[in-house]
């Protein structure tokens, strides 16, 4: 059975409804991302890609803490022509290319590393006390996967510019306020909503969730009028599938659509 | 040197004192630390299953010590935000967010940051000669320790208004009259009383009361609709308790049920 194999570093889980739970646990090291981690993550995911009964995924990290940022002893060591032949672009890329949705279920901290891998999630729902923050210039560099770029994508320049040159962290309150994550729950609770939010999405159309979640993250690529024609060309592509038939037919018919992902 | 705070467990009730009584418990930085030890220490022992405040002497607590403050004509002026942001704040929300119920026993004067801390505790009990007073006005300061939001969500915005900007004082009975407290009785019965109401709740479903006292602190600040769906989610979580399944049980078979806290 796919997805049984247990990483070190990480646990999977999927449920009868084709939900993927990726837990991050390497809890004495509150859940650094490591090379190894990432790497792992990135696998997990492109076999997840291939394999039809994953239909989304959740990324947890336990009920205390999602991941605190990168691995400091792995970086300590590096200069600059081992950071530039890093391959750590490379797994963030790969993490980044999952086609199907992902959601991140935080609590705790995620800081660094660990928000850069939320900015990364299509969805974020987070627990009360969750502190989310990019602390990089406190030890003298700078968010290094995507932070200033696609958080000032997400939560606007100010908030960003604040969160990147002080280092300080916000709420998960204001993190909600500011579009970063689009749920607050009780912390015990994190992990049901997002499975939840999941089971919800992987009910849906496979090919209608697979084009939808790539005309949106096309948002911050283009101009609007690129988006646009992206966004009708993948809506006439689905005009092709027997799920849009059904799915309409369902719909008039007042039952529930069966989707076969065709 | 005498202990700022005393701390006893007994029959899975934890009872805090404030004990400075020469100066009527009001806060220094020790007994700022001391005091956050020991509710931490009381939420960390799962024997504890309730909490009960006290204070030594005559007073519950004055406030702030003002001693402490050096604010002589010429010296450079304390950064009051600064105390705040490290003590008071945590403080209240650590009483707030703990998920066990919190007894407090006003002995004597409640006053400033004293009457605000006593607010932020669950149920209030007062002995007739207390008193509680927002002193700030007086001396040029603001109500902290959540005073501005708590009072007039207590006894509604005109009398909150006038109490902060007057300074006056309330008696116990005034203050149960307006629904500030819970209850005022009699000053040698006041132990006693909120110590057999603490020895109860250390006998319920604590996960469950932590449950209720999470859903009401957040019912003032959401809408209907997110306050339903927390409802949802506490729900959830509270079937799945240990103490939810004997409570069924001992309904079922006409017994007492014998609740764990779990």
């Amino acid at each position: 059975m796919p997805f049984q194999t247990e990483y070190p570093d990480l646990k999977c889980d999927i449920s009868n409804q084709g939900v993927l739970t990726i837990t991050l646990s390497r809890p004495q090291k509150r859940n650094a991302l490591s090379n190894d981690v990432l790497s792992h993550l990135a696998e997990i995911l492109e076999e997840a890609s291939l394999d039809s009964s994953v239909k989304s995924a959740v990324i947890y990290g336990g009920e205390s803490m999602f991941a605190a940022g990168a691995d400091l002893h792995e970086m300590s060591s590096q200069q600059s022509i081992e950071t530039w032949l890093n391959p750590r672009p490379k797994l963030w890329q790969r993490i980044d290319q999952f086609e199907k949705p992902l959601i991140a279920a935080v609590n705790g901290y995620a800081l660094g590393a660990g928000l850069e891998l939320v900015l990364l999630c299509d969805v974020v729902v987070a627990g009360e006390g969750t502190l989310f923050g990019l602390p990089e210039i406190t030890l003298g560099l700078m968010p290094g996967a995507g932070g200033t770029q696609r958080l000032a994508r997400t939560v606007g320049k100010s908030l960003a510019n604040q969160m990147v040159l002080t280092g300080q962290p916000i709420s998960a309150q204001k993190a909600l306020n500011s579009g970063l994550i689009s749920e607050v729950t009780i912390a015990q609770n994190t992990l049901n909503k997002a499975q939840e939010i999941a089971t919800t999405i992987a009910q849906r159309a496979p090919l209608a969730v697979r084009a939808a979640k790539t005309s949106l993250k096309s948002v911050p690529n283009g101009t609007l009028g690129q988006g646009l024609v992206m966004e009708r060309q993948l809506f006439s592509l689905l005009a092709e599938t027997q799920d849009r038939a059904e799915g309409i037919q369902a719909f008039l018919d007042k039952r529930k659509a069966t989707f076969k992902g065709k | 040197m005498e202990e700022s705070i005393l701390f006893q467990v007994e029959a899975g009730v934890a009872v805090i004192t404030l004990n400075r009584p020469k100066q009527l418990n009001s806060f220094n930085p020790e007994m700022h630390k001391a005091l956050k030890r020991a509710l931490k220490q009381a939420e960390a022992d799962d024997s504890v299953r309730a909490v009960l405040l006290t204070g030594a002497g005559r007073g519950f607590c004055a406030g702030q010590d003002l001693n402490d403050r050096n604010v002589n004509s010429g010296a450079e002026m304390a950064d009051l935000g600064e105390s705040i942001e490290k003590y008071y704040n945590p403080l209240i929300k650590q009483i707030s967010n703990m998920p066990k119920p919190v007894i407090a026993a006003v002995n004597g004067v409640a006053a400033g940051a004293g009457a605000n801390i006593a607010f932020a505790c669950d149920i209030v009990f007062a002995a007739q000669s207390a008193s509680f007073i927002q002193a700030f006005c007086k001396i040029g300061l603001v109500p902290d320790s959540g005073g501005t939001w708590v009072l007039p969500r207590l006894i509604g915005s005109a009398r909150a208004k006038a109490l902060m900007l007057l300074g006056d004082k309330v008696t116990a009975s005034q203050a149960q009259e307006w629904g500030m407290i819970w209850q005022c009785v009699e000053d040698e019965a006041l132990i006693e009383t909120a110590m057999s109401v603490a020895n109860h709740l250390a006998t319920q479903p604590t996960k469950g009361l932590g449950f209720i006292k999470h859903a009401l602190n957040h019912s003032s600040e959401n809408s209907l609709d997110d306050q339903l769906n927390m409802e949802k989610d506490l729900q959830r979580l509270a079937g799945q308790t240990d103490d939810y399944r004997e409570g069924i049980a001992a309904f079922f078979d006409k017994r007492a049920p014998e609740f764990k806290g779990k």
